[in-house]
């Protein structure tokens, strides 16, 4: 799926959910769970590559590949216009995400194809996975960096 | 009657010499610098890496070029709003026609070349803490750097704080050398509390300021309202912080925390510059951070 496609009906999010009750989209809560599942998957890789704890090639390979596909999971419905951190609190989503769509969805592009390449290599040892394991912190950082607020 | 008001134009008189005196530009002594060498640009880079020159004066975006330091963003505080200047080597918007000893001035005490004083959001409230060789190294390589001919812009501040001479008195009561963090430290500690106090300025924002914007020693390294945006500047001393010495020193080389969180926001760019030390150097922090925080 390309990441046009994933989100083309980005917006569509806005027609969906009434204003007045913003701060109850579940989207905010939906699209912050499915960060909570990177972390899950991404955490366990980071412990290995830190040396934190044992790298084990299976449990590595069985994390890149679900981090593989939660990262695909369609963003279409996610991010409704009206759920940015200067409309409702619960969300540090910064407006500039809705601002500059296009460069968001080329970073979650660039994160995509960063866990794509980790999804590859991770079971295949330590040394291989610490090389594809570092892209893909820095695509993440990337995105904070610019549409993510401080945490309060 | 006639008496009491000379009386009082006297003192008002006095009040403003003795001012005017007091916020006047308080220069290095050009003796004490005239030692040193001519700079090394290689050691320069590092001393550019701690202190996170670039997290400032690169260019807005977060794809800038860190090495082109073409100024422009900028930074909301209660005064008003700050734009970083140029500071690449261009000789006429930039850097490149200052003297070392000008530079020094500039980084260590807040003076600009014809003599008028920065504002301490640019933290030469820190730097004053430096050893001035490493600084006159910080020259040395940032004249490397590629040239950019942005003009910089002006800040945009209300009153009273728009008046320059103002800061003099400002440095008066706040500028001030000494170490934060004293007593018996270990090398590790010492070397980061170097790296902290004097290079990496992490108390300009991860310490709470009072009224006039000076740094709360009592609350050092506590956290304090993010300037420049939404949610807070972390602590990273206090009760509320709990990371290792091995959690601080793989963040600050990975951008990722102990629960694999990554970094964003303004910190960003300091990782960005950090990861690039040697790893003893961010040790060293880590401890020096530790310690602060007993």
């Amino acid at each position: 799926m390309t990441a046009k496609r994933l989100f083309s009906a980005f917006l569509l999010g806005a027609t969906l959910s009434s204003p007045a009750f913003a701060d109850q989209d579940p989207a905010v809560e939906q699209r912050q769970g499915q960060f909570k599942l990177y972390v899950h998957n991404f955490g366990l890789m980071g412990a290995m590559a830190q040396g934190r704890i044992d790298y084990d090639a299976e449990a590595a390979q069985t994390a890149a590949t679900n981090l593989y596909h939660v990262t695909r999971h369609d963003q279409s419905r996610l991010w409704p216009e009206g759920t940015d951190s200067f409309s409702i609190d619960g969300t540090r989503a910064n407006p500039a995400i809705w601002e500059n769509l296009d460069d968001f969805v080329e970073k979650f592009t660039a994160m995509q194809t960063a866990v794509e390449a980790l999804q590859a290599v991770a079971g295949g040892g330590l040394p291989e996975m610490q090389a594809a394991f570092g892209p893909v912190g820095q695509s993440c950082q990337a995105c904070h960096e610019a549409y993510r607020d401080e945490a309060s | 009657m006639r008496r009491a008001v000379f009386g009082l134009i006297t003192l008002a008189a006095l009040a403003g010499a003795t001012a005017w005196m007091l916020s006047g530009p308080q220069p290095l002594d050009s003796a004490a610098i005239a030692g040193l060498s001519g700079g090394d640009a290689e050691s320069g880079r590092a001393v550019y890496l701690a202190a996170g020159c670039a997290s400032c004066h690169m260019a807005p975006g977060t794809d800038a070029d860190p090495l082109l330091l073409s100024g422009g963003r900028q930074f909301e505080s209660d005064f008003g709003t700050f734009l970083a200047p140029n500071i690449s080597p261009d000789p006429d918007h930039g850097i490149g026609g200052w003297t070392q000893e000008q530079f020094l001035n500039a980084v260590m005490r807040g003076i600009s070349p014809d003599g008028k004083h920065y504002y301490p959001a640019f933290p030469y409230t820190s730097y004053i803490r430096a050893e001035p060789q490493d600084i006159a190294d910080l020259y040395a390589y940032m004249m490397t750097l590629p040239a950019d001919a942005t003009p910089s812009q002006p800040h945009d501040l209300g009153f009273p704080f728009n008046i320059r001479r103002s800061v003099g008195l400002w440095k008066w009561l706040y500028l001030r050398e000494d170490w934060i963090v004293t007593g018996d430290l270990t090398e590790a500690e010492t070397r980061g509390r170097y790296l902290s106090e004097a290079l990496a300025h992490c108390a300009e924002c991860h310490t709470p300021r009072g009224a006039l914007g000076a740094l709360d020693h009592d609350r050092w390294l506590m956290g304090a309202p993010n300037p420049s945006g939404r949610g807070r500047i972390p602590a990273i001393a206090g009760d509320s912080f709990t990371w290792s010495a091995f959690d601080i020193s793989a963040y600050l080389a990975s951008g990722l925390t102990p629960d694999f969180d990554v970094v964003g926001g303004s910190m960003a760019p300091v990782v960005n510059n950090l990861r690039q030390l040697d790893r003893a150097e961010l040790d060293a922090i880590a401890a020096y951070i530790l310690r602060a925080g007993q």
